[in-house]
């Protein structure tokens, strides 16, 4: 299949997309430099910033949507940034429709968020600091999604990953969120490793990394090759999106401020991985293996989100493993190819409303009541905070896809797309998407319905929520809009804007008629809510009750946590120590508290070598001898 | 003996060393007729002088390809540039060296012959100004690495190495504060060194039996033609690669690497960390490439080995280490394994790629030295991680600027760290070490948690009773520190100009 991608250069209006990551990070850089001096206006800077920035792709998107279909992009060179042989990397900028949209749910939701923040973080001492990440996240998102080649999204990536590091680990008082923080840093470098590695891939087979050259020349490559680039670029994905096997950091990430969870681990960073897929639509089209890989990786983590979920009694972990879930969605979506691409960034859309505003409401929860996060400690709330009720309705009725609300528009298409693949495999991925769906709507029934009714079972010190004020409600009424009515404004508009990007494509036929998915899928959605609804109606009990194989098993994440310890941490652990036996001093054993869990497992090993000069020499005459025996061997042809 | 003929010589092409070992001896005399209260000025004074007319002598000589001397020095486009580097990087850590105001007396002790502990140690620690000879014995050391990575014969190679190394060995037992540290490291370094040497000399004995001549042409030659045992070659080759991969700190030949670095004075730990690793590496890459380019097959599976156990051990144990100075020791091992990736490439990318990568991570770890040298307490620097906790709060300009070197180190885009990483694995991917590159990327994922982690202990840590404050630097302290960043952003955002200078001169003369 010969594809060819041209990229129009940028004028006019937009040759200042460049601003648009500009902006958020001058901001950062004056929020993190000037100290305590911002301390009074920093966090209104910050606000700023990203409102701005969100006018501004406004003002693009729309002179965007003003050219011609077929050149619709803007391809901006700022400077040649490195050029290593015949490798050359621009440090260029590409807004073109996919872009668009991302920068505007980025900057758009980002706006709301750090409106709230405003409120929930007010008595927080490092409010102005907790901006100035925010803003690099900011920046750095933006750099991912409107970089034009494969290095400039590495350099987001990254940057992303780095906000994201230092947000969850904020609270470094908490050694709970310093642990998560090195979680998810940890497995997050395992995925960007893939995704580095894959960079490299690109750049052996084909001597470049930007877009427009890489996808142009995808069908030149051999089919196994592109199979371990793409398999690199999933296993990059499936890090920064929490997807299996790398999911379990994402929960864990919880731990930082929520409306960090809500921009970063709900509404943008964690959907970049759908980004890379979806923007590299060129390499996974070129091999249904691949496609079928990312189908099964996106079928699997939909069904545990739900199902870990559904065990869960922490709001915020709900809420993670449903982004898990519904993040599973999209890699279905963008694993189905063809006109699923379009349902998959539809749906990441719709979700970055539904989920910031649920996680938002969350945090207006915990707000209300000192920071209680536990659901079964919660129970009648609706009475004392109306709006943070009417608004988690709307999110919580989104998500389940209840129409006419968002989710939806955005979710069923995407069933319906599974039941569309052209052998038997429809059945198994469309049942998949289906199942999860019914399971969707009786965990967030359960959450909505445990939080917000039933009989009240406050601890001691909680006997009186009050509602949030007016700055963090009122965003979160405005990503209620955005829940009930952005599911039906992107579903009749994304698919034709997204067309340039993607490409035309042809219907197929459902194994089933698409009426019958349709109704099978509010059924299942009904049933799955009501039977939450009868079951926790009452409240639950305080503490954990013996459950069944499933619940236990869920309630421990599916034992994927047990199997990751197993796998890898514990190998891990006994090569740094084999290899700290090797070192001589200085690894003290003082594993220090204070120091946000400075020293690992391996620090443990107290001296095992004194720095013995002769020890060293040994270890030296070791290596000599190996060195000498190696070359020797070469040389007497017993090796290579 | 009548047809006994003088080698011709370029004075103009050797005039960089001249000068600097003029200087040096110069500075001797210095120690001997200047008064002690105006000594330090005059020293440094011409310590500096000397680095600026031998940079300005490598300028002029830009365009000078030769082998000079009876071919005992090539001046080529690598020596140059690799010359004109360690001038540059070596000015930087002279202003290390000769701050004297974050401490009475600078950061060396005034008689090292003096017992420690002693009632005359005691007072020479409270008020007497630090040892003056320092400066010469630097600019020694800056001397034979500019000799060293200009030889163009095994012994020239030899001698330069010793050279080099000597003053270096003394200059490590020279701390004002923690002296007994300071000493073992020396000796430690010292009697290692010696051992490493050993090797080395050794190397050359075999190598001058296998190809008759000592010259890197004479066994590029004779690797073409071979007319002796191969276990000589090979012998040889393996033997003077481990005197090389001492110097340059590669696993398994790095375990002085931790303790020097961390008893040695600071300034000369990062003297070391730049200078040294620009010598041993500028070294490295002309056996490779002149003498020993017809075994490349030969080497790659070796040296490449040897890269990702350096890789490794370089990142798993900065994992684990609770000293700023120890992580900074393994962090350069592992950087060293960088480097070695880009050498094993052995094609001119790799080794504009190295070099460019040398003077990024010069200029990096310079600058991150400077700063341990400032945060301190009553007994000297507080090198113990635990004590950085919090240190962003109290001194967020300094905590800010180590930040950024960190996330140099760490490979963050848009630092040098970054860009130099990026050029030694792309140019290992040409030379066809896919497998490298694939540890390269996993080891430096790896690595960048330690990084990361002091990060978060710097800003996010509540400051304990035990954190130290950062001392006001000094002019020379901050002029260093303001370099370093500096460079490490501007080759992280703009590395074209100097990559582009590293490639024109990718070119070694034979």
């Amino acid at each position: 299949m010969e594809q060819t991608v041209e990229y129009a250069p940028a004028s006019g209006v937009l040759s200042g997309i460049w601003l648009l990551v500009a902006i958020p990070l001058v901001s950062a850089a004056i929020l993190l430099l000037l100290g305590k001096r911002a301390d009074k206006w920093g966090h209104w800077l910050g606000v700023l910033s990203v409102a701005a920035t969100f006018v501004l792709g406004l003002v693009f998107f729309i002179s965007l949507s003003g050219l011609e279909e077929g050149a619709r992009s803007a391809q901006q060179s700022l400077w040649d940034f490195i050029a290593v042989g015949n490798l050359h990397v621009d440090f260029g900028l590409l807004f073109d429709p996919l872009a668009g949209v991302f920068v505007l749910l980025i900057t758009g939701v980002g706006s709301l968020i750090h409106l709230y923040a405003v409120g929930y973080m007010e008595h927080d001492p490092g409010r102005r600091k907790f901006f100035g990440y925010f803003n690099l996240f900011v920046a750095a998102m933006l750099l991912l999604v409107l970089g034009n080649n494969y290095v400039m999204l590495y350099f987001g990536w990254e940057g992303v990953g780095l906000a994201s590091y230092l947000l969850i680990s904020f609270w470094t008082t908490r050694p709970s969120a310093a642990t998560a923080g090195k979680k998810a840093f940890l497995m997050n470098r395992v995925g960007d490793a893939g995704l580095a590695i894959g960079i490299f891939l690109m750049f052996a087979t084909l001597g470049t990394t930007q877009y427009d050259e890489v996808f142009g020349n995808v069908s030149a490559l051999s089919s196994t090759t592109v199979l371990i680039l793409g398999l690199l670029l999933l296993l990059g994905a499936a890090g920064k999106s929490g997807q299996f096997p790398l999911q379990a950091w994402l929960p864990d990430a919880m731990e930082g401020p929520t409306p960090v969870s809500a921009l970063i681990h709900a509404a943008t960073m964690v959907t970049a991985g759908v980004y890379l897929i979806a923007r590299s639509n060129a390499i996974f089209t070129a091999n249904t293996t691949l496609q079928t890989i990312v189908v099964c990786v996106g079928a699997l983590t939909l069904l545990m989100g739900c199902i870990i979920g559904a065990a869960k009694d922490d709001i915020k972990r709900v809420l993670a493993w449903s982004t898990v879930s519904q993040i599973g969605y999209m890699f279905l979506g963008v694993g189905l190819g063809g006109g699923a691409y379009a349902l998959a960034i539809i749906h990441l859309l719709a979700h970055g409303f539904f989920k910031a505003n649920m996680f938002l409401g969350a945090g207006s929860v915990m707000h209300g009541m000192h920071d209680q996060v536990d659901i079964r400690r919660f129970g009648g709330l609706r009475k004392y905070m109306k709006w943070t009720w009417l608004t988690f309705a709307a999110g919580w009725l989104a998500i389940i896809g209840i129409p006419p609300l968002s989710g939806y528009f955005s979710k069923e298409p995407i069933i319906a797309a599974a039941f569309e693949r052209g052998d038997w495999t429809a059945w198994l991925f469309g049942w998949a998407a289906l199942l999860g769906a019914g399971l969707t709507a009786f965990y967030m029934t359960r959450l909505f319905v445990l939080t917000f009714h039933g009989p009240e079972r406050y601890t001691e010190d909680n006997k009186h929520p009050h509602e949030s004020p007016y700055i963090m409600t009122v965003p979160l009424m405005l990503l209620a809009l955005g829940s009930i009515g952005a599911g039906w404004l992107l579903a009749t508009t994304i698919p034709d804007w997204l067309t340039p990007v993607f490409g035309e494509h042809e219907e197929h036929h459902a194994v089933m008629p698409h009426a019958v998915i349709n109704i099978l899928g509010i059924v299942l959605t009904v049933l799955g809510a009501g039977l939450a609804w009868a079951l926790f109606r009452k409240g639950t009990a305080l503490e954990p009750r013996p459950a069944g194989v499933v619940v236990t098993a869920a309630r421990k994440n599916l034992y994927t946590d047990s199997f990751n310890e197993a796998v890898f941490e514990r190998p891990g652990i006994y090569l740094t120590r084999a290899l700290v036996y090797l070192d001589n001093k200085g690894i003290d054993g003082l594993v220090n508290g204070i120091a946000a869990g400075v020293g690992g497992t391996s620090g443990r090993l107290r001296r095992l070598q004194t720095g013995f000069v002769r020890s060293y020499a040994l270890s030296m005459l070791t290596g000599a001898v190996l060195v000498v025996g190696a070359f020797l061997a070469i040389q007497l042809g017993w090796l290579a | 003996m009548g047809d006994l003929q003088l080698p011709s010589i370029d004075y103009g092409a050797l005039l960089p060393m001249l000068i600097l070992f003029g200087a040096a001896c110069v500075g001797i005399l210095v120690e001997v007729f200047t008064p002690r209260r105006s000594r330090n000025v005059v020293q440094v004074t011409l310590a500096f002088g000397a680095i600026a007319a031998a940079f300005v002598a490598v300028i002029v000589q830009h365009n000078t390809r030769k082998i000079t001397i009876g071919g005992a020095v090539a001046i080529d486009g690598p020596t140059v540039f690799l010359q004109g580097a360690l001038l540059v990087l070596g000015a930087v850590s002279l202003m290390l060296i000769a701050e004297r105001s974050i401490e009475r007396g600078g950061p060396f002790v005034s008689q090292a012959a003096i017992t420690v502990g002693s009632q005359k140690d005691l007072k020479q620690a409270g008020d007497q100004s630090g040892a003056t000879e320092v400066y010469p014995l630097t600019i020694f050391a800056l001397g034979g690495m500019l000799l060293f990575v200009a030889a163009n014969d095994l012994l020239t190679m030899f001698v330069a190495l010793e050279v080099f190394s000597l003053p270096l060995y003394l200059l490590c037992a020279l701390a004002r504060r923690r002296r007994l540290l300071s000493q073992e490291a020396a000796l430690k370094y010292f009697l290692l060194g010696s051992y490493a040497s050993a090797f080395f000399l050794f190397g050359v004995a075999l190598l001058y039996g296998f190809a008759g001549g000592i010259k890197l042409s004479d066994v590029h030659e004779a690797v073409a033609n071979p007319q002796r045992s191969q276990v000589l070659l090979y012998g040889g080759l393996a033997l003077i690669a481990i005197g090389l991969l001492f110097k340059a700190a590669l696993a398994p030949f790095h375990v002085w690497t931790p303790d020097v670095y961390q008893g040695a004075p600071t300034p000369i730990t990062a003297l070391m960390a730049a200078c040294t690793k620009v010598a041993a590496f500028g070294a490295l890459l002309r056996i490779l490439y002149v003498a020993f380019d017809g075994v490349r097959w030969d080497f790659q599976p070796v040296l490449g080995t040897i890269a990702v156990l350096t890789m490794l051990v370089g990142a798993v144990l900065a994992i684990t280490q609770t000293d700023m100075k120890r992580l900074l020791a393994y962090s350069s091992v592992a950087n060293a394994g960088y480097l070695l990736v880009g050498v094993l490439a052995l094609n001119e990318e790799g080794l504009s790629s190295t070099m460019f990568y040398l003077v990024a991570y010069g200029f990096s770890v310079l600058a991150a030295f400077g700063i341990v040298t400032l945060v301190r307490d009553a007994d000297g620097e507080a090198t113990h991680l635990a004590r950085w906790a919090g240190l962003g709060r109290k001194s967020p300009l300094f905590a800010a600027a180590f930040t950024f070197i960190l996330l140099a180190f760490a490979g963050i885009p848009l630092t040098s760290g970054f860009t130099s990483k990026f050029a030694v694995f792309g140019a290992a991917i040409e030379g066809g070490q896919t497998w490298l590159v694939v540890f390269g990327v996993i080891t430096s994922m790896l690595l960048a948690f330690p990084y990361l982690r002091v990060v978060v202990l710097l800003w996010l840590s509540e400051p304990g009773e035990s954190t130290p404050t950062v001392s006001i630097p000094g002019f020379m302290t901050s002029a260093a520190l303001v370099i370093g960043v500096a460079a490490t952003f501007a080759l992280g955002v703009v590395p074209a100009p100097l990559i582009d200078l590293t490639r024109d001169a990718a070119q070694f003369v034979r």
